[in-house]
């Protein structure tokens, strides 16, 4: 790779925002104006008039579309208008990849990431879809009862745990530390609500080997950051959170319908770890602070296997509750709640959170953060994850 | 393989169709007539399931359906406690398990685990087809099911 086909360095995230986070249905309002707040506390928050926002990206079929916004906002000069295809969390990290293609491409100054959602208005995730007819790919799985994406991605999980030993222990220590991160979050949904061993042992089962609280929250709100280049970067309200390489993309025939991947018990993350720690210039070992998607439990285990994080085989002695908890484990892990416990807001939650251990402003901070890292969208095709770090790390 | 006359699930689940564009609808045919069948390319003879319109390995537009044994190897399994349709909120917990097929170049289809549905399922048991036809949509159809072979 040549020194100018890279990111590296060359735009930061430089404004959050996002709205109170509801139970799914509990948003008094609709989700368009949600997207609307969302957007404008980040522009706020990196010091800008939001009609400086040229470019909005967004991903998973967001129904909220840029020249909507655009004119909603008043934003003078459209110049990028993008949708990570794919659906689930797996283009959180990706809108942000295609945000910062636009910046280093020249097309936009500043671009917005967001998602919102309102279950209530719009519908229901966790639902099997109530129609007569279940056709083409659909036809091999839903007349079977296999119609959500916890049943769906159950069977991927149930075939690694068979191929490696692991044991529900290490889905219960993913769960617990989103659970006890989120306890210092007040925007968190289940802040106030501690989660023992024993009330998720005793937690109804979904479908096994999940049990309740490996299964992700589903929520109201709405999310949105700001990308701009390094040039800006430097001289504006907040401390930059560089971008030091971002990976989008899928393994091999990974969209195989009916089950068919050839790699089954994937999260679909082995062929872009290696891309994101190489243009990013560091590895596993370098890793301070890690938001991993968590659709359900097990996506974050292949995930973190898959980024290096442990073999596959050792999960059951790396995935303990005190490794991943803040400040001082060995790898604190969704360090806000998560989708678990903070905001099911599509993952876009964990990009700000890894925002906020860049500048040292998260509620469960680690000290001296460097390289904050998230993955997105576990087991969906495309998936995508992010480097960010506090150092640039190339010459200004 | 066998018949099943007895639904594992409840009725009003989605029932099986082809594509828009048609694709996989010698599949519904064939269950239809108890058979199980599996897309193979004419050109290279390699498998592909689900089906698709070009044969992935070498390219090939020339695409068949083959029957097969219906004998295969339980490759994952889920048990369901929780009901995402209104139709299951009497049907679970059922059994969902994920079969490879030797004698189709080891490709994988869904289906239920016939019989107890809180039965031990062993990854790397023996399965075999069994054809459920059911009636309860506007036509006819027939699911592909397991069973474990004794």
């Amino acid at each position: 790779m040549t020194e100018d086909a890279t990111m590296r360095g060359k735009t930061a995230i430089v404004g959050i925002g996002e709205t109170t986070y509801y139970k799914r249905g509990q948003s008094p309002d609709p989700e368009f104006k949600l997207v609307l707040d969302a957007i404008q506390l980040a522009a706020d928050d990196a010091g800008i008039d939001v009609r400086e926002i040229d470019g909005f990206a967004a991903y998973s079929n967001d129904r909220n579309d840029p020249p909507r916004l655009a004119t909603a906002l008043g934003t003078r000069d459209l110049t990028f208008s993008n949708m990570f295809w794919g659906g689930g969390g797996g283009g959180g990290s990706g809108a942000v990849a295609n945000a910062i293609a636009a910046v280093v491409a020249g097309y936009s100054k500043y671009v917005v990431v967001y998602r919102g959602l309102a279950q209530g208005q719009f519908g229901r995730f966790g639902q099997g879809a109530q129609i007569p007819l279940a056709p083409g790919a659909m036809a091999f799985t839903a007349p079977y009862g296999l119609l959500s994406p916890a049943q769906s991605f159950a069977m991927r999980i149930r075939r690694f745990m068979y191929e490696h030993g692991a044991e529900q222990s290490a889905l219960r220590a993913i769960s617990m530390a989103s659970y006890r991160h989120a306890q210092s979050n007040p925007r968190a949904v289940m802040y106030g609500r501690e989660l023992t061993e024993e009330m998720y042992d005793n937690s109804r089962m979904i479908v096994e080997p999940f049990h309740l609280f490996d299964c992700c929250q589903e929520n109201d709100g709405a999310a949105a950051l700001i990308v701009t280049s390094a040039e800006r970067a430097k001289d504006m309200k907040q401390k930059p959170a560089w971008v030091l390489s971002a990976a989008q993309g899928s393994d091999y025939r990974q969209a195989a319908t009916a089950h068919n991947a050839p790699d089954y018990a994937t999260s679909n993350f082995k062929t872009l770890a290696p891309r994101l720690y190489g243009m990013a210039g560091v590895g596993p070992e370098d890793v301070d602070v890690l938001q991993s998607y968590e659709n359900f439990t097990g996506g974050v285990l292949m995930s973190m296997v898959e980024h290096g994080f442990c073999e596959p085989d050792e999960v059951n002695d790396f995935f303990t509750l005190e490794n991943f908890s803040a400040p001082d484990g060995k790898l604190p892990l969704n360090t806000s709640g998560g989708n678990l416990a903070e905001c099911y807001m599509h993952g876009l939650e964990l990009v700000h959170e890894a925002v906020r251990q860049v500048r040292g402003e998260s509620t469960c901070q680690v000290p001296d953060v460097n390289v904050s890292m998230v993955t997105s969208g576990p087991m969906v095709q495309p998936v995508s994850n992010l480097i960010l770090a506090a150092d640039r790390g190339v010459d200004a | 393989m066998s018949a099943e006359t007895r639904s594992y699930l409840p009725e009003g689940l989605p029932r099986p169709a082809p594509a828009v564009d048609g694709l996989g609808a010698e599949f519904w045919e064939a269950a239809k007539r108890h058979e199980l069948v599996v897309q193979q390319c004419r050109a290279c003879d390699g498998f592909q399931w689900g089906p698709e319109w070009i044969c992935h390995q070498c390219h090939s537009y020339d695409l068949g359906y083959t029957k097969v044994s219906g004998r295969g190897i339980i490759y994952s399994w889920e048990r369901v406690w929780h009901p995402v349709h209104p139709a299951l909120r009497e049907g679970t917990p059922y059994i969902v398990v994920l079969v490879e097929l030797p004698d189709a170049g080891n490709v994988r289809m869904a289906g239920n685990l016939l019989g107890d549905r809180t039965q031990d399922v062993v990854i790397g048991a023996e399965v075999e087809a069994v054809f459920e036809d059911r009636d309860d949509g506007d036509e006819p159809y027939t699911l592909v099911q397991w069973r474990v072979v004794e």
